[in-house]
């Protein structure tokens, strides 16, 4: 424990961990009797968008304070930019920007006087702070807006404000706390937009070697690239399908993880989409058929899962058991299985 | 013709300067599953107070199995079931201690009807459970049972599945489409794209306005302006940048590691690929996309 920062930080790289930006490992906590996250361990590269999915109640949150020290965890480790966040707290604390789900900021102070708050409380200075929020705003596309009292903004211009103010330290790792829950669509899509292109960008020289790497932004200004690393929780299905990587959260635990492409490979061929009439004589048929593992209604079709490999004989034997019950199938086909066939059919194997 | 179990003709509140809820006009049939999709403080809940006669409209009207909204209150309420986004469960009472309170607020006090409902909802053999224990999933199935305790024809959800695990909601969806079979209309609102999927037409609210109503086959046919394709490139800010001035294209997004593009309808690919290599773009491949209805909310609210 007597390293020397520096050290510290040789020794993480020695011993092979200077390839992620995060590396979680083991994290426990509870709260009373409640283990809200229990036993998590991954890991997050520069440049990657990694995103923690679940429920309320899963987890998500409480592991993105363990990751910032906003808590402290009960057992496990957590490295971020090789600094251990018990061990070296300020250190790795410099290099995270967070976002909570409730963001709060001044609504009598304008928009740049509310970054400037938070550049200043981290310790920034006023030749450093001044150009690096100009630069942020017309990322974020705030620039025309900057002397707007922060309580006249709308609901999607407050979150981009949240997101620059995050950003002010340019930390190398983003932790975005549900930003999108219930957000209007359009706004959405925007931020979206922004997050990838934070991630998108090789890595500058050096945060503070001055070297500029740009790219360009709405105005045509250009904020430095960083290869920063984000990791964002959501309950939505169809926004997990955006990150790089993904980890399904379940009771705190992690319950698979991989690309979206590679977690939706599992149920390749498993998913088939139905026809016909009446929809509830067919799911009652389809759910006594060997080889079916569950039977979902879907508006006016069902999607059944089956066992690998059964998705051809499935289909064959509903061509003859549907019309001998007295139904009418009008079309059976595999079809591209969804994120949350994958959750739902990774939650019935537990 | 039946009468339609909801009638709202350019219904309207206003809360000051603010119109929460701007002259919106739908129908709901008998049997029908309606979703209302939209963001928070789009109007949703507003409108859904509006038709349970606990808000005066602004102007407008309703009607609500016939019966007028705001002057034939009572009449709606005993009909009418509503589980709202904050359901007051009582923490500290059992599942079938809760349930019979609310059963008595509708005068019901027979246990057969109680046990019936929770066998309706899966919750039969946790009647001793305390609330406090229960999962978000099971408290949410006890609320739409306190819900259903009247036996109402017509069902009101606001946000029934907010925060709830993907296994739970296809549980309780799956009791939505039960209640549908026996006759029940049910009218939801959500806030997730892909659940509105579920329903047979869905209505998308934007600051106030219902921007359109069908079935969610339609809204893509009809309001999707071209043809989605996923494609797959690198470096993906180059190849954005090359396509938003591409001419055809129609609308250009980052999807995670990959470009997701509204070409024109007919237009092919050629020209997208031709484009992406005289911007020294590598393509790796390109696939045409599903539709959602994210990209008709888009398109919508664009226009």
């Amino acid at each position: 424990m007597k390293l020397t920062l520096k050290a510290a930080k040789l020794e993480n790289w020695k011993t092979g961990k200077r390839n992620n930006m995060i590396t979680v490992t083991n994290i426990q906590k509870s709260f009373g009797h409640t283990h809200a996250v229990d036993g998590v361990s991954f890991e997050v590269a520069p440049g990657e968008i990694y995103g923690l999915v679940g429920a309320d109640g899963a987890g998500k949150t409480t592991t993105l304070r363990l990751l910032c020290g906003a808590l402290r965890a009960d057992a496990g480790d957590v490295t971020v930019a090789g600094y251990d966040i018990r061990q070296q707290t300020e250190q790795a604390r410099a290099h995270i920007g967070y976002l909570s789900q409730r963001f709060s900021m001044y609504e009598d102070l304008t928009v740049l006087e509310n970054i400037r708050f938070f550049a200043e409380v981290r310790g920034m200075k006023s030749n450093e702070w001044y150009p690096r929020c100009m630069e942020l705003l017309d990322f974020v596309g705030l620039a025309p807006f900057k002397d707007r009292f922060a309580g006249m903004l709308s609901g999607g211009m407050k979150q981009k404000l949240g997101l620059a103010s995050a950003l002010v330290t340019r930390p190398q790792v983003l932790l975005l706390d549900e930003p999108t829950t219930g957000v209007d669509p359009v706004t959405r899509q925007d931020f979206w937009q922004l997050i990838i292109k934070l991630v998108s960008l090789t890595p500058g020289p050096s945060p503070h070697g001055g070297g500029e790497n740009e790219f360009p932004s709405p105005a045509g200004r250009g904020v430095r690239g960083e290869g920063v690393s984000v990791i964002i929780s959501t309950p939505y299905m169809d926004e997990a399908a955006r990150c790089n990587r993904i980890g399904f959260m379940r009771k705190g635990q992690l319950i698979a993880e991989g690309t979206p492409g590679q977690l939706r490979s599992i149920l390749d061929e498993r998913i088939l989409e139905l026809r016909g009439s009446p929809l509830p004589l067919l799911k009652q048929i389809a759910a006594q058929q060997p080889g079916v593992e569950d039977v979902r209604a879907f508006g006016d079709r069902l999607h059944l899962r089956v066992e690998a490999g059964q998705a051809q004989a499935v289909m064959r034997l509903l061509k003859t058991t549907i019309p001998a019950g007295g139904g009418t199938l009008l079309d059976s086909r595999p079809i591209p299985p969804a994120l949350e066939d994958v959750f739902m059919a990774l939650a019935h194997d537990e | 013709m039946p009468l339609p179990m909801i009638y709202v003709d350019e219904l309207t509140r206003k809360f000051g300067d603010f119109t929460a809820v701007d002259q919106v006009s739908f129908e709901v049939n008998a049997g029908e599953i309606v979703g209302y999709l939209g963001p928070n403080g789009c109007g949703k809940t507003t409108t859904i107070r509006m038709l349970l006669g606990l808000l005066a409209p602004t102007s407008g009207s309703a009607t609500v199995m016939g019966y007028d909204a705001f002057s034939q209150t009572e009449q709606v309420r005993m009909r009418a079931g509503y589980m709202s986004q904050k359901f007051a469960i009582y923490d500290d009472l059992t599942v079938w201690e809760n349930l019979q309170f609310y059963a008595g607020v509708y005068g019901i006090t027979d246990r057969a009807r109680i046990a019936e409902t929770l066998a309706h909802v899966g919750l039969t053999g946790h009647e001793k459970a305390l609330t406090g224990d229960l999962s978000v999933g099971w408290r949410q199935r006890l609320a739409l049972g306190i819900a259903l305790v009247h036996q109402p024809k017509l069902l009101f959800l606001d946000e029934p599945t907010s925060g709830v695990d993907p296994t739970a909601r296809r549980v309780f969806w799956d009791l939505i489409y039960d209640l549908a079979a026996q006759g029940v209309t049910i009218l939801v609102t959500t806030h997730y794209m892909d659940e509105a999927e579920y329903c047979h037409r869905v209505g998308m609210m934007r600051n106030g306005k219902l921007l359109a109503m069908d079935t969610p086959g339609v809204l893509k046919q009809r309001y999707i302006p071209g043809e989605i394709y996923e494609i797959y490139a690198a470096p993906l800010l180059l190849g954005l940048a090359a396509l938003e001035k591409t001419p055809g294209v129609l609308r250009t997004a980052l999807a995670g590691d990959h470009l997701r593009v509204i070409l024109e309808p007919g237009s092919g690919t050629k020209t997208i690929q031709k484009t992406l290599q005289a911007a020294g773009v590598t393509v790796s491949s390109i696939q045409p996309g599903e539709p959602t209805l994210e990209d008709v909310f888009l398109a919508l609210a664009k226009s």
